[in-house]
C-alpha cells in the first residue's frame, strides 16, 4: 500500500514522466531522458535474449559430448550471443541509456545538441534490432561474431547479410549518439562549466563518442565488402577470387578493438562518479584520470593487430602491436591507481553502487592484467582462441561494463525514477553477480591455459576439462540470478519504491541540484557553475547552502 | 570426471618450457600487482569507513606520484615485452634443417604428409628430439593447427603457406585442436600427436610408404608437362628450377624475392603474378587442375632439386645468389636468353 508515501501537495510536480501521457508521447519525443528511458526498456530486451544464449551454450558445456543442442545449433548459439551482446547491448549499454540521460544534465543543458537525431539513432538502433531479432526467427547466423572471411563470405550458408544489415544500422546509431555527444559536450555546457571542471563522466562519454565517430564507419564498409563478395563474388578476402583474408581481419579488428574501449570507458566515467560520492572525495589526480581516457580513445585505434598474431601476420609487424599494447595498459593502469588512491583518507561509504564500483576494481584489475598476458607474444600464441581470451574479454566487458553499467544504474535510479531501490536486496545482488562473475569465469582462464579451443560444442575428445566447465555453468546460474533480481527490485521499486529526495546521495554534480524526476528541460533556469567538480568538501561542511536550480 | 582434473598443460616440446616460464614470471607479476590493490582497496575502505562527525581530507593529486605508478608498470610491461618478444620469435624461426611435414587443412580434417612419403588423417607422427616443420595451408577456411602440449598454434589460411614448428622432448599422445573457429564440425577437427622414440618411428616411417614426396612430385612434373618448357639447362622457355629454391630471384616489374615455398606455390596457381625477369608470359595457371597435395608435391620436389645433396653435386653456396647450373648468368642474377 503506498497510500501513505503521498505528501500533501496540492498539484502534483511536473516531471519528464507525468508531462504527457500516452505512446505517441514517448514515441515521438525529443526529450533525451525519455529517449534513454526507450533504450533502457530495449537494451534490457536484448540483454535477457543474449544472456539466454549463453545459458544454453553453458549448459551445452555441461557435459563433454554434444548434446543438448547440435552443432549447427551451438554455432548459432554463440554467434547470437556474441552479436546481440555486443551491438545490441554493451555498445548502447551504458552511452545510450545513462549518458543519453546525464550527460545534458551534467552540463546543465536543456537537451542534446540535436534532439531529433537523438530520437533517429533509437529508430535505426530499433529497425536493426528487428533485423536481427528477424534474423534470429528464420535460422540465425553461424559465423561467429567476428565473421571472418572467407567462412562467412562464401562458406556458410546462414543469412549473414541480414545480421551485417542489422549491425550496419546499428553502428548508424551509435555514429549519432557519438555526433550528439560530441557536439553537445563542444557547445552546449553551462556558463562557468570550463572543460576542467566538467564531471569524468563527461570526460569517458567524449573520448568514447570520439571512438564512435571515428571507428564505426569502419566496421560499415567491412560488411558492406563482405556483403558484396558473398553477393557479387568480388574477389576482396577470399583467395580463391584473388582477395587476401588478412585483409579482412585488419578492418575486422580496426573498429571491434577500440569498440572494446566503446563498452569500457563509459563504465571507467561511472567509477570515477561513483567512488568519489562514496568516498566523499574529489578524485585523486583528476586531470590523469580525464586524460587517460582520452589516451586510451588514441591508444586504442593503434593496436587492432594484437588479434592477429597467429594469423600469418609478419613477426615484425607482431612486434609493434605487442608494444603499443602495452602503451595502451598504462592508462588503463592509472585510473584504477586514481581510484584507489580516491579511497585514502576518505569518508567510504558501502551503499550498493559503491559495492558494484569495489566489484567492479577488482573484476577489471583481473581483466587488465590477463591482457598482459595476451600482449605477451610467447603466451599469446599458446592462448589466442582458448577459452583464455574468452575469460579475459569476459572480465573486461562483463566484470568491467556490465558491473559499472549496473553501477551508475543503482547510482542514478532516484534521479531517473524519483523512487529509491530497496537497499538490502541491491547489496545482495551485487555480491550475487561478484561471486556468480567470479565462477563463471575464473575457471576458464584455467581451460584456456590447458588449451581448450574457443567454439567447440563437443569436448569429448579431452573430458579431462568436464570438472572445469561444470564449475563455470554452475556459476553462469548464479551469475543469471544476480542480474536478474535487480530488474525485479528496480520494476518494483518504481510503484512501491519511496520517493526519492532531489539528492538521496548528497552528491556533487548538476544533475542532482535539479528535482527527481526531472522536469522536461532539465533546470528551471540556466545554472551558472562556479565550483570544482567532485567538490564534496563544499557539500559536507556543516553550514552549505545547496545551489538549487529547479524547485 | 574427478579422476582425471590437470590444471596445468603437459610439456612436450622445447618451447613449452620457455612459454611456461614466462607464464610463471606473469602470475608472480601479476599476482603482486592484484593482491597490492586487493591490499589497498580492502584496507582503505575499512579504515577510512565512514564514521560520524569525521569527514573526508581533500586530496587534490600528486604528479610525482602519478609518473611514479605510470613509469613502474611501464617498465615492467616492457620487460614483459621484451620477454615475450624473444620466445616468440623463436617459435617463429624454424630451424634451417627441420624435416618436413605438409598440412592441408579442409572442413573438418588435417591431411598430413611428411616429406618421406607417409600419409596420415588428423594424427601425426613424430620422433622426439627432432626438429619438425610443418608447412600448412588450407583448401578452404581458416584453420588453425594447435599442439597445446608445444605451445604452439598456427593459422593456417587458404591461398598460401604458413610455417610452425617444433622439438618433441617426451613420448607421448597429444592433443591436436583447429582453434579458428570453420563451421559446423570445428571442435570434431581434433586429432592425436604421437611422439615416439626414433627407431619406433623410422619403423613407422617405413611402414608402408609410398616413397618420398618429392619423388610423386617429380613424376607429376613430368605428366603435367613441366619440363617441357623448365628444362635441366639455360634453353627453356622457363626458368631452370634446379637450385633456385632459397635463392633470390630478380622479377620482370624490378622487384626481388626469395623463392620459398610460398614464391613456388604462387607461381604454380598464378604464374603471372612474379615472373622472373627474361621469360615471357607464357605459363598456365594450374589453379583448379591441381590438387593442394599436388602442389605441395611439386614444391617437395622443386626443393628436393636445389637441396645440397640432390643429384649432381650442387654444392654451391659461393654462388648462392644465382641459379646453379643455368649456364650463362649475369651478376646481377637474371638469366641470359
Amino acid at each position: 500500500m503506498s497510500m501513505e508515501i503521498a505528501i500533501p501537495q496540492p498539484a502534483e510536480r511536473e516531471t519528464y514522466l507525468n508531462k504527457e501521457y500516452g505512446v505517441w508521447s514517448w514515441l515521438l519525443t525529443t526529450d533525451h531522458k525519455r529517449i534513454a528511458l526507450l533504450y533502457l526498456i530495449s537494451i534490457t530486451f536484448f540483454f535477457f535474449i543474449g544472456g539466454f544464449f549463453a545459458l544454453l551454450i553453458r549448459l551445452e558445456l555441461l557435459t563433454p559430448a554434444g548434446d543438448l543442442v547440435q552443432a549447427d545449433t551451438y554455432n548459432k548459439l554463440f554467434t547470437m550471443h556474441g552479436m546481440v551482446m555486443i551491438f545490441f547491448f554493451l555498445i548502447p549499454s551504458i552511452p545510450a541509456v545513462l549518458g543519453n540521460f546525464l550527460v545534458p544534465m551534467m552540463i546543465g543543458a536543456k537537451d542534446l545538441a540535436f534532439p531529433r537525431i537523438n530520437l533517429l539513432s533509437w529508430y535505426l538502433y530499433i529497425i536493426g534490432g528487428v533485423l536481427m531479432l528477424h534474423c534470429m526467427l528464420t535460422g540465425g547466423v553461424d559465423t561467429g561474431w567476428t565473421f571472418y572471411a572467407p567462412f562467412t563470405t562464401n562458406f556458410t550458408n546462414t543469412n549473414f547479410i541480414e545480421a551485417g544489415m542489422a549491425i550496419f544500422v546499428a553502428g548508424f546509431s551509435s555514429i549519432l549518439t557519438g555526433l550528439n555527444f560530441v557536439v553537445t559536450i563542444h557547445r552546449m555546457r553551462a556558463p562557468g562549466l570550463t572543460w576542467a571542471r566538467l564531471p569524468l563522466f563527461i570526460w569517458a562519454h567524449y573520448a568514447t563518442s570520439i571512438i564512435q565517430l571515428l571507428g564505426t564507419p569502419v566496421i560499415a564498409v567491412t560488411i558492406v565488402m563482405v556483403a558484396a563478395e558473398r553477393a557479387l563474388h568480388l574477389g576482396i578476402f577470399d583467395p580463391k577470387l584473388g582477395g587476401d583474408p588478412l585483409l579482412f581481419q585488419h578492418l575486422f579488428w580496426f573498429y571491434s578493438h577500440p569498440a572494446v574501449y566503446i563498452m569500457i570507458l563509459p563504465a571507467m566515467g561511472i567509477m570515477s562518479e561513483i567512488i568519489a560520492c562514496f568516498s566523499r572525495k574529489r578524485i585523486f589526480g583528476y586531470s590523469f584520470v580525464a586524460f587517460s581516457s582520452i589516451a586510451i580513445a588514441v591508444f586504442g585505434f593503434l593496436v587492432w593487430a594484437h588479434h592477429m598474431f597467429v594469423a600469418g601476420m609478419s613477426v615484425y609487424a607482431a612486434l609493434v602491436f605487442s608494444l603499443l599494447s602495452y602503451a595502451v595498459a598504462v592508462p588503463s593502469a592509472i585510473k584504477v591507481f586514481n581510484w584507489t588512491a580516491t579511497l585514502y583518507k576518505g569518508s567510504i561509504h558501502y551503499d550498493a553502487p559503491m559495492l558494484y564500483a569495489f566489484g567492479f576494481l577488482g573484476l577489471f584489475t583481473m581483466g587488465g592484467l590477463t591482457g598482459l598476458f595476451l600482449a605477451a607474444l610467447g603466451i599469446n600464441v599458446h592462448v589466442t582462441d582458448t577459452y583464455f581470451v574468452v575469460a579475459h574479454f569476459h572480465y573486461i566487458m562483463v566484470g568491467g561494463a556490465v558491473m559499472g553499467y549496473l553501477g551508475g544504474m543503482h547510482f542514478w535510479w532516484p534521479k531517473i525514477s524519483g523512487r529509491l531501490y530497496p537497499e538490502g536486496w541491491a547489496r545482495l545482488a551485487a555480491l550475487i553477480v561478484f561471486i556468480g562473475f567470479n565462477l563463471t569465469f575464473f575457471p576458464q582462464f584455467i581451460l584456456g591455459y590447458l588449451g581448450m579451443p574457443r567454439r567447440y560444442y563437443d569436448y569429448s575428445h579431452m573430458p579431462e576439462f568436464q570438472v572445469l566447465n561444470v564449475l563455470s555453468t554452475a556459476g553462469a546460474t548464479v551469475l543469471g540470478v544476480g542480474y536478474l533480481l535487480p530488474m525485479i527490485y528496480f520494476l518494483w521499486s518504481m510503484r512501491y519504491g519511496k520517493p526519492a529526495s532531489d539528492n538521496p546521495w548528497n552528491a556533487a554534480g548538476l544533475e542532482w541540484k535539479t528535482a527527481s524526476p526531472p522536469p522536461t528541460f532539465n533546470f528551471d533556469e540556466e545554472p551558472v557553475v562556479t565550483w570544482e567538480a567532485y567538490n564534496y568538501e563544499e557539500l559536507d561542511a556543516p553550514h552549505t547552502e545547496e545551489v538549487r536550480v529547479a524547485r | 570426471m574427478l579422476n582425471n582434473f590437470p590444471l596445468w598443460p603437459q610439456q612436450a616440446s622445447t618451447l613449452a618450457g620457455r612459454v611456461d616460464a614466462l607464464y610463471v614470471f606473469l602470475l608472480i607479476v601479476t599476482g603482486m600487482m592484484t593482491l597490492l590493490i586487493f591490499i589497498c582497496v580492502v584496507y582503505f575502505a575499512a579504515r577510512f569507513r565512514h564514521r560520524p562527525g569525521v569527514r573526508a581530507e581533500q586530496i587534490e593529486g600528486s604528479t610525482p606520484l602519478e609518473i611514479t605508478w605510470s613509469a613502474i608498470p611501464f617498465l615492467v610491461f616492457m620487460v614483459i615485452f621484451a620477454w615475450g618478444a624473444v620466445v616468440y620469435f623463436k617459435e617463429r624461426t624454424p630451424p634451417a634443417d627441420a624435416s618436413e611435414v605438409y598440412v592441408v587443412a579442409k572442413q573438418w580434417m588435417w591431411k598430413v604428409e611428411h616429406a618421406e612419403g607417409q600419409r596420415e588423417i588428423n594424427e601425426l607422427h613424430v620422433p622426439v628430439g627432432r626438429d619438425v616443420k610443418l608447412i600448412m595451408t588450407s583448401q578452404d577456411v581458416i584453420h588453425s593447427f594447435y599442439i597445446p602440449a608445444f605451445r604452439i598454434k598456427q593459422d593456417v589460411l587458404p591461398g598460401r603457406y604458413t610455417v610452425e614448428w617444433f622439438r618433441a622432448t617426451k613420448p607421448g599422445i597429444y592433443h591436436l585442436f583447429c582453434a579458428e573457429y570453420c563451421g559446423t564440425q570445428h571442435s570434431g577437427m581434433v586429432g592425436d600427436i604421437v611422439v615416439q622414440e626414433p627407431a619406433q618411428f623410422e619403423a613407422w616411417m617405413n611402414g608402408g610408404s609410398s616413397g618420398p614426396l618429392s619423388a610423386s612430385g617429380e613424376k607429376m612434373f613430368a605428366e603435367l608437362g613441366c619440363a617441357t618448357c623448365h628444362r635441366n639447362d639455360a634453353g627453356g622457355r622457363g626458368p631452370n628450377l634446379k637450385g633456385v629454391f632459397g635463392k633470390p630471384v630478380q622479377l620482370e616489374d624490378g622487384r626481388t624475392v626469395t623463392a620459398d615455398e610460398n614464391y613456388l606455390r604462387e607461381c604454380i596457381l598464378d604464374p603471372g603474378a612474379k615472373r622472373v625477369k627474361g621469360f615471357q608470359p607464357i605459363m598456365p595457371t594450374f589453379q583448379g587442375l591441381v590438387s593442394e597435395e599436388q602442389v605441395n608435391a611439386l614444391v617437395a620436389y622443386i626443393k628436393s632439386i636445389s637441396s645440397a645433396n640432390a643429384g649432381e653435386g650442387v654444392k654451391s653456396s659461393a654462388s648462392a645468389a644465382t641459379p646453379q647450373s643455368a649456364g650463362k648468368v649475369q651478376p646481377n642474377g637474371s638469366q641470359v636468353q
